[in-house]
């Protein structure tokens, strides 16, 4: 089949490529790309690893066919930090030991990322139930929802 | 996932006659289409893209209070809107409850009406707001009720190459209310859900809409409860022989996530819960 050709601007970079329309979101970014900080976990939309923002709202990229984010901006785990500094989710990930086997964390980072933009002011609990898509097999939400609490403390 | 051939037209007309081709696939958000065809549960081999069709998306409020929706506005923003949370309020409901944000930021409302699934959490909503479906094709346009929509699971009146354009929500109703019988929290299917909405005039209830969701083989209006309500002033009793009458107009099924008979006794349940709320919102 014919493929297609799409333009993503990725991180602040554009990227002019050949994809086969078949080939998801997340596909283009780790395989054509190279940026394989976003994970594929369930890869029917279930788990979220596979988070990514896409003109500033959180999606599951395991979901969005890669030629119909062709003009979007995307950003990706790799895209958070700037000039060296983490942002400070990242930090405070570190700062709580929030992961323990890593998979799940860049889709719970770029989720909390949006949730925090929108509004740092959330409750413990709304923060919980926004982040119903992130699942962490080894269980270690504790951890996660005190570096997001932490990062709110940070951003307000 | 099979190879297809990808569209992306700009007008309804050319989507309508690539739609109406054969093993033609409509792509609105993606979350039911990717991943039946990651599954080969769907295998279209051409895939028409809703994307850059100017006019399909957006919320609009007119001066007599009535909305439109675009039938690619995202979930997420029809669970948003300030005008759908005041006027349509068991609309917003249900759609805050389809799977998590990452699904509802890419999710429209259009795919999950299309899709007919019985248990679709728009549906009960868009049912109990006596929604209009505009439907356009290249060879006209034409509106149906929602609830003439569905034929059964999967199903609809809709013909080859025809495609919802826009919800039309005529009626705001001055209290509603969706309930999902669910075990998680998020990223759940519903069990059963059951809207209700009611107009009051003076303590009388003037207009009271009841609509279920995966109790049936469609999603169904409850009219018989509709009717034990309308003109009366709402008692205990009342909502009792209401809730009664909704699960004797459901058909449930069993299945693997729960029996037809707790199905059934549910409906009853959830029916009167979720007319007591829309009633105590409809007090204001």
């Amino acid at each position: 089949m014919a493929k297609h050709s799409v333009s993503l601007t990725v991180n602040g970079d554009e990227h002019d490529l050949l994809i086969e329309p078949r080939k998801t979101l997340l596909a283009v970014l780790r395989d054509t790309i190279g940026l394989t900080g976003t994970k594929e976990g369930c890869s029917t939309g279930d788990c979220g690893a596979c988070t990514v923002i896409v003109d500033g709202k959180a999606v599951t990229s395991c979901m969005v066919l890669g030629v119909t984010a062709s003009g979007k901006e995307i950003t990706t785990i790799e895209g958070l930090a700037s000039d060296g500094e983490l942002h400070p989710v990242q930090q405070a990930f570190i700062n709580t030991g929030g992961y323990q086997c890593g998979f799940c964390t860049p889709g719970f980072i770029m989720a909390s990322k949006v949730l925090l933009d929108e509004n740092p002011n959330r409750s413990e609990e709304e923060f919980r139930h926004a982040l119903g898509g992130n699942i962490c097999r080894c269980t270690g939400y504790t951890k996660i929802l005190e570096a997001i609490l932490q990062a709110a403390e940070e951003i307000r | 996932m099979r190879s297809f051939e990808f569209f992306e037209p700009t007008t309804v007309a050319e989507a309508s006659r690539l739609f109406a081709q054969e093993h033609a696939q409509l792509l609105a958000g993606g979350t039911d289409l990717v991943i039946g065809m990651k599954a080969l549960t769907e295998t279209p081999q051409s895939v028409i893209s809703l994307q850059k069709i100017p006019g399909l998306t957006g919320i609009t409020t007119e001066a007599d209070n009535s909305i439109s929706i675009g039938a690619m506005a995202k979930v997420r923003e029809v669970e948003l809107s300030a005008d759908i949370q005041q006027h349509h309020t068991a609309l917003a409901e249900g759609a805050s409850e389809i799977g998590s944000i990452q699904i509802r930021n890419l999710a429209t409302i259009g795919g999950n009406i299309a899709h007919a699934s019985p248990a679709a959490d728009t549906v009960a909503g868009l049912l109990v707001a006596d929604a209009q479906v505009d439907i356009a094709s290249a060879d006209g346009e034409r509106s149906v009720p929602i609830d003439e929509l569905f034929t059964g699971p999967g199903q609809t009146v809709l013909a080859p190459g025809e495609i919802i354009t826009r919800f039309r929500l005529p009626s705001p109703a001055s209290g509603s209310h969706y309930i999902k019988h669910k075990i998680r929290e998020v990223m759940d299917l519903a069990f059963i859900g059951v809207a209700a909405a009611i107009n009051l005039d003076n303590g009388t209830i003037t207009d009271a809409r009841i609509g279920l969701a995966a109790v049936a083989p469609t999603p169904i209006r409850a009219t018989a409860a509709e009717n034990l309500l309308n003109g009366n002033a709402p008692t205990a009793e009342l909502v009792e022989q209401a809730g009664e009458a909704a699960a004797a107009a459901s058909s449930p099924i069993s299945d693997l996530r729960c029996s037809a008979e707790h199905r059934k006794e549910m409906v009853d349940v959830l029916t009167r819960r979720t007319i007591q709320q829309a009633l105590e919102r409809a007090r204001g």
